[in-house]
């Protein structure tokens, strides 16, 4: 197990690994769950395949459990993500009762784990209430909300509100999502894993053969959006932003959306987003399997540019995978993006479809420009948004949490 | 956990290197515009006043900082008062005894800009001001250094919580507010005196972590016939070199 360790040492230098030994010691053997709605799909499920690993690696006892719930189930969830996203969007009561029923269902078969557990991460609000749903729990429960906070709808907070406020600590993105809630709330970015097939390096050939299967012209610059197809990633204003380009100077644009097993809003938006393309030989839609990180690997590795122009977004994984690969991005002035989009660093943040169109044609105007903002873009990630940072934190916090929130931690030895 | 003895002691023994990790937590306190900034200076805890000069230099950031903290930093971008942020970017907090005094003199910077203006100076919604506070994890780096000789080939190896802890963090826990490299080096008078002195010249208020590693290891490199001032390419880009007294 200490061999993943190892190659994290290579890969982002061994002092970093040394910081993550050190904390691990600390808490060597302390029992911790992970829990969320789904194994495949998101950027949460990507990153919990290799933090868990990384913590038993470190001397945790970690694992990972997934509520499982029906298509009415989803809805609910969807409907909270939404809702709490800024949508105003009331869930009838039967839905809500649905949701309740079914973490009642799962708290039954998880309850076990989770009482026993020193320290339970519950992701986002799908979770939320076996907290509630386990009164003899002995260990620290952490609230880890991944989405944008910053404007919710209020009816639907307050109700997702009853379910975290009992929670020890809470975890969220950016300062901008914190709430009002009876517990520290600690500021922990989240990150890409350099070493996932969806960011490890690949060999020109295989970025050559992703450009052949899917019939893109090298010769023609070539912007990609990787997202689920869902309105807050506004692909059909990245269609409209592509005519802007196009109409001056050729490009392509690639929208290629994972699907994720917990949005049932997906098929929708993708058939909107279909018919906005429909006759543009230069727009390609890919739907891709949860598994093709090579090919999205390759296809960012592709792209001249990457965008990723959100409304609403949590952090952006797609962007720090981007700009990890040496891409500016273009993104939205939302959320995440904002952190690690540096505009007129590492990218630009953009209002409209206009202002998108405007900054990509910039870009390939200026393709020295463009170089120079990929290098910086990949420094930033590598300096704030990988892995290993992320479980320090983690590591950091589960520390924090036991020794009673005080301000200043010695954990030498 | 018991309390541990400091790092660095004040004599010729072993500098062991420390190392630690900020935690960032949110105070609840935010603020659009000048007047809700200013009460929130007045009620936030200490550790958020320290947090927005110091604890800053431990989180995400791009490259070199425009101004020395966050709150000038926040009254320009999000604001647009350029004066009253280069008021606050003035403020040296290694000035003040204690943060409480630190507090006051912000404050009364910010009365000053919100007594000249009819109107109260506002941000937009998503650009508001979030006082935080910071948690700081202090822990070993399992690096050792005998003898100060050693320092240029250590230096460039070290984390950022590293420079943090020894160059930044010890101003706050010494009596005399010396960083623990000055404060082992004393130990060996005379000497490094010369290194001290350029040590206590080097201004951490505009550089990252990063580059306050970069500009040490060029201070302990130099040999001791030209310690005299930092050479201009060991600076950062813009940076005049200073002559030595």
């Amino acid at each position: 197990m200490n061999d993943i360790l190892s190659t994290y040492e290579t890969a982002v230098g061994a002092q970093i690994v040394a910081q993550l030994r050190q904390l691990g010691k600390v808490l060597h053997g302390a029992r911790v769950v992970h829990v969320n709605s789904t194994r495949y799909g998101g950027g949460v499920a990507e990153i919990l395949h290799k933090l868990v690993p990384i913590k038993q690696a470190l001397g945790l006892d970690t694992s990972w459990e997934v509520v499982n719930g029906d298509a009415a189930f989803y809805e609910s969830t969807k409907s909270f993500h939404n809702a709490l996203q800024g949508d105003r969007i009331d869930i009838p009561p039967t839905l809500l009762e649905h949701f309740e029923a079914t973490n009642r269902r799962n708290a039954d078969e998880l309850r076990a784990t989770l009482e026993d557990a020193d320290f339970v991460f519950i992701h986002d609000p799908q979770p939320a209430p076996l907290l509630a749903l386990c009164p003899d729990r002995r260990g620290k429960w952490i609230w880890r909300c991944h989405i944008d906070l910053s404007h919710p709808y209020r009816r639907v907070w307050r109700y997702v509100r009853r379910w975290v406020r009992d929670y020890d600590a809470s975890v969220f993105s950016l300062p901008e999502f914190s709430q009002e809630l009876p517990h520290p709330q600690y500021l922990i970015a989240p990150s890409i894993d350099p070493l996932s097939d969806k960011n490890v390096d690949l060999t020109a050939r295989e970025v050559t053969e992703i450009r052949e299967r899917f019939g893109l012209d090298p010769e023609i610059p070539l912007l990609v959006q990787v997202s689920r197809f869902d309105r807050f990633k506004d692909p059909l204003g990245v269609i409209a932003a592509h005519k802007l380009i196009d109409k001056v100077a050729p490009t392509q644009l690639v929208l290629a959306g994972g699907e994720a097993t917990d949005d049932p809003e997906g098929a929708l938006v993708l058939e909107e987003v279909m018919e906005a393309a429909a006759g543009n030989d230069r727009v390609h839609v890919l739907m891709l399997p949860p598994d093709a990180h090579r090919t999205i690997n390759a296809l960012q590795r592709a792209a001249d540019i990457v965008i990723q122009k959100s409304i609403k977004e949590g952090f952006g994984f797609t962007v720090a995978e981007a700009m990890w690969k040496g891409k500016p991005v273009i993104g939205g002035d939302a959320g995440g993006i904002r952190l690690q989009v540096v505009d007129h660093y590492t990218g630009f943040l953009v209002n409209t479809p206009e202002g998108a169109a405007l900054r990509a044609r910039y870009l390939l105007h200026r393709r020295d420009l463009l170089h120079e903002m990929g290098e910086r873009a990949r420094r930033h990630i590598w300096e704030n948004f990988l892995i290993t940072r992320h479980i320090r934190d983690y590591l950091s916090l589960m520390i924090g949490l036991r020794m009673n929130n005080q301000e200043r931690i010695e954990v030498r030895t | 956990m018991k309390p541990q003895p400091p790092h660095v002691q004040s004599s010729r023994s072993p500098f062991i290197v420390g190392d630690c990790a900020l935690m960032t937590i949110a105070t609840g306190t935010k603020a659009q515009n000048l007047r809700e900034f200013r009460e929130g200076l007045l009620k936030v805890p200490p550790s958020s006043i320290y947090h927005h000069f110091w604890g800053r230099l431990l989180t995400p950031r791009f490259d070199e900082p425009e101004y020395s903290n966050d709150f000038a930093a926040w009254a320009y971008r999000a604001l647009h008062e350029k004066a009253l942020a280069e008021r606050l970017s003035a403020v040296d907090p290694s000035g003040y005894d204690d943060l409480e005094e630190l507090r006051i003199a912000l404050v009364d910077i910010v009365e000053i800009t919100l007594d000249a203006r009819e109107n109260v100076p506002s941000a937009r919604s998503d650009q508001m001001f979030h006082f935080l506070r910071g948690k700081l994890v202090v822990m070993d780096s399992e690096v050792t250094i005998e003898h100060p000789d050693q320092l240029p080939a250590v230096l460039p190896g070290l984390s950022t919580g590293s420079v943090y802890y020894h160059f930044i963090d010890a101003r706050r826990r010494t009596p005399d507010k010396y960083d623990d490299f000055c404060t082992w080096l004393r130990g060996w008078e005379p000497d490094y005196d010369h290194v001290i002195s350029r040590l206590r010249e080097l201004d951490p208020f505009f550089s990252s972590l990063k580059e306050i590693r970069r500009l040490l290891t060029a201070i302990f490199a130099e040999p001791a016939d030209d310690r005299g001032a930092v050479t201009a390419d060991a600076l950062p880009p813009g940076r005049v070199a200073r002559e030595s007294s």
